[in-house]
């Protein structure tokens, strides 16, 4: 009787700590559902109304606002840019990251220093960085100057550059590489690698010195090392990577903004760039609306796959 | 047990968006009660740069010496050419809280917007009251007005279709400013041939190209054809639009090569400096010679109207209006009445270097440019610019920047046509 008693009261006592411990989430469940979601709704609603005038017009559009964005120049340059800077910018973020990180780790003298040195442009704002690099890469007073100097008759035009290799035409869009991408790609790169760099660094401090030491016993050279035993240890590492680099390069605004803007025919715009125009500049909210969502099924096609892989494994363990 | 859950998880949902709620209305009525001091003008602009904040400044001395009982709260919101402001505006604005006065640019960016949203008081007794009606050019009361009712005070006027040149480099090849298109290639002609860059140009930010071809157009078009292309009664089939755009592709394959990595300022400084020989600015690039570069007028460098546009002006001018439902209509009626008197304008147009929109002011207080502008604005047609926002709707220029964008970089003609049309057909209400 006595312990049946005391049985039920710990389990009101759980009970109601797990009430507790919901109210206390619920004023940010709900911030988040209104604050969050609840845009995201209205977001979704208003990029289907003819609202592309200064005064608000709700009716029915449809899916118009879209069609005219994928019938859009500087939309599909911006979609073509998107692409194109989100897989070069992770590419050599992750490259250079895991090359400066297993560099570091050979413990040698001098390590704290080079680290830091290396993960300091991470503490910069995007505008800082996109300042600067703008002043470098100006075809006639930046670094064209030392090219000149070394006797480079005919240095890059940088960003001012208009050419997209392979020249390929859909439409009227140029598909390929814009070369002038390859500055801003360059800047957000400097400005990144160094905490790319720095996640490689733990996953390379969470694999054991032991396995490493009887790779090595067992004759294994350096390379082998690295290709059979560091490589499979930092997959994870490299999947969160290219989540955290994924969603800022699809998002970015701010470094493209200070540095280039637009650019000549759009060879440097971005979703977020027009989006911020079309919305604020010329009041055409529900197109403005569109890009949102567009953007956001974007990084969705990139979050979506990782949340599922995390839930699964949490799942399994 | 779950069921319970779920009824005690609805009501404190509920219980907490009632908080939420009231805890917005009693912010806002608190804050509004706040504000109710009768004593008190907010006045709103983008005025934050060198010359414009003294002028501004200059303006509300004036201002508190004739009302020291007024205070004056000055809310300048710095950055992006006034885009930053516009968009506080528009917030202010759509939640009911606008401010008592604040600064818009005469024409679309006005009537398309703010009266049409039915926000704007009509100033007409007030003018009348002033005895402003023939103050002001009745074009410019135009700019300001819809279906004869006016809206805002004109404060300055700027020129936009100025062609500034470096007169060491014209006297140097014996050159003399282009006054049409023909002799404008001639002269660029021979600046080319002494390795000297033509024009300068820098469309980092598109507006300033689009500025170049607006100017383009109304050589082309005259002052009226130029106003009707705006309101759709010009179609942009029209041969001339043809021909502005291919003369447009021809001046800039006389430009700097890097003009997409400049902003208009660097743009300007090139011939400053001598590197280039002429730029298409408005006149705020005389301010940007005189005070930044320290260059002296008509001797470092002259000005022109741009080819083709002799007797045309076109205008660009800020203006400030009485929005409906302000705090301190009284106090700011008070501000109108000092920003459209002649001491007012006198106060604030030599610092910002603009020109005075009333006609009977003292041309002794400004420059020598100044003067000559003001003879100008007297005996020119005016017609608003585009690349302002005073001739079209925001929506339409906006994308019409991004035409011209694409067209400096493709020169292809008949797609920028096709383009211009399709803008025209979606954001230019056809009167």
């Amino acid at each position: 009787m006595a312990e049946a008693q005391t049985v039920s009261t710990v389990k009101k006592g759980r009970h109601r700590e797990k009430w507790i411990s919901f109210l206390f989430v619920l004023p940010s469940l709900i911030a988040i559902f209104v604050f969050v979601y609840g845009f995201i709704a209205w977001t979704g609603y208003i990029s289907l109304t003819k609202w592309n005038t200064f005064l608000k017009d709700l009716s029915f559009a449809g899916l118009a606002n879209y069609r005219f964005l994928f019938a859009d120049f500087r939309f599909q340059s911006d979609l073509r840019n998107t692409v194109v800077f989100t897989l070069l910018f992770m590419a050599v973020c992750i490259c250079l990251g895991l090359f400066l990180a297993v560099l570091l780790d050979r413990k040698r003298k001098g390590e704290t220093l080079f680290r830091n040195i290396f993960l300091f442009p991470m503490a910069l704002s995007f505008i800082v960085t996109g300042v600067v690099w703008q002043w470098i890469f100006n075809p006639s007073t930046g670094i064209n100057l030392i090219l000149k100097q070394l006797g480079v008759d005919d240095p890059p035009l940088w960003y001012v550059q208009t050419k997209v290799i392979p020249d390929l035409h859909l439409g009227q869009l140029h598909v390929g590489l814009p070369l002038a991408l390859i500055a801003v790609i360059i800047a957000a790169a400097w400005q990144l690698s160094g905490f790319t760099m720095a996640m490689f660094l733990s996953g390379l401090r969470s694999i054991s010195d032991e396995l490493k030491e009887a790779a090595r016993v067992d004759g294994a050279t350096e390379w082998q090392v690295f290709r059979y035993i560091l490589l499979p240890a930092l997959k994870p590492i490299t999947f969160s990577a290219i989540i955290i680099l994924g969603h800022i390069s699809l998002k970015i605004f701010d470094l493209v903004y200070a540095m280039t803007g637009p650019g000549a025919a759009f060879v440097t715009d971005m979703p977020g760039l027009y989006m911020v125009e079309t919305t604020f500049k010329g009041s055409h909210y529900a197109q403005g609306a569109a890009i949102a969502v567009i953007m956001l099924v974007l990084v969705s096609l990139l979050i979506i796959p990782y949340l599922v892989l995390t839930f699964r494994k949490e799942e399994s363990l | 047990m779950k069921l319970n859950g779920r009824a005690l998880f609805s009501c404190l949902m509920a219980g907490m968006l009632l908080v939420l709620m009231t805890g917005c209305s009693s912010d806002s009525a608190s804050s509004g009660s706040n504000a109710a001091n009768k004593n008190q003008v907010e006045i709103f602009s983008w005025w934050t740069g060198a010359g414009e904040e003294d002028g501004l400044k200059a303006l509300i001395a004036l201002f508190k010496k004739k009302n020291p009982e007024i205070e004056v709260i000055n809310a300048a919101v710095a950055g992006g050419a006034g885009t930053n402001a516009k968009t506080v505006l528009a917030t202010r604005m759509q939640g009911n809280d606008p401010p008592d006065t604040f600064q818009v640019h005469g024409g679309a960016e006005l009537n398309d917007s703010w009266v049409a949203a039915d926000k704007m008081e009509p100033l007409n007794d007030f003018y009348a009251e002033q005895g402003w009606k023939d103050k002001f050019p009745k074009a410019l009361i135009d700019l300001v007005s819809k279906d004869g009712k006016i809206y805002s005070v004109p404060v300055d006027i700027h020129r936009g279709n100025v062609l500034w040149y470096n007169k060491k480099i014209f006297d140097q090849y014996g050159l003399k400013p282009p006054a049409t298109f023909d002799e404008f290639f001639k002269v660029a002609d021979t600046l080319k041939s002494k390795g000297v860059t033509p024009l300068s140009l820098g469309d980092k930010e598109p507006w300033t190209a689009t500025q170049l071809f607006e100017n383009i157009l109304l050589g082309k078009l005259g002052p009226d054809d130029y106003d009707k292309l705006w309101k759709g009664q010009v179609s942009f089939d029209d041969p001339r639009v043809k021909d502005s755009l291919v003369t447009f592709k021809k001046m800039l394959s006389y430009t700097n090569q890097d003009h997409a990595a400049r902003n208009w300022q660097d743009a300007t400084q090139l011939v400053g400096k001598g590197e280039a020989a002429m730029n298409v600015m408005g006149d705020w690039a005389k301010g940007y010679l005189t005070n930044d570069l320290k260059l002296k007028p008509n001797q470092d460098f002259a000005w022109a109207p741009f080819p083709g546009t002799d007797k045309t002006f076109v205008v660009i001018t800020d203006t400030f209006g009485l929005p409906k439902g302000i705090k301190h209509p009284e106090a700011t009626r008070k501000f109108l009445a000092v920003l459209g008197s002649v001491e007012g304008q006198d106060a604030f147009n030599p610092l910002k270097g603009s020109i005075p929109a009333r006609l009977d002011a003292d041309p002794g207080k400004y420059d020598v440019y100044g003067k000559q502008t003001m003879q100008d604005f007297r005996s020119s047609t005016l017609v608003p610019s585009l690349a302002h926002g005073s001739a079209a709707p925001e929506g339409f220029v906006t994308q019409f920047n991004q035409i011209i964008n694409t067209f400096v970089t493709q020169g292809n003609v008949d797609q920028a046509i096709q383009m211009m049309k399709q803008d025209a057909t979606a954001n230019l209400a056809t009167k």
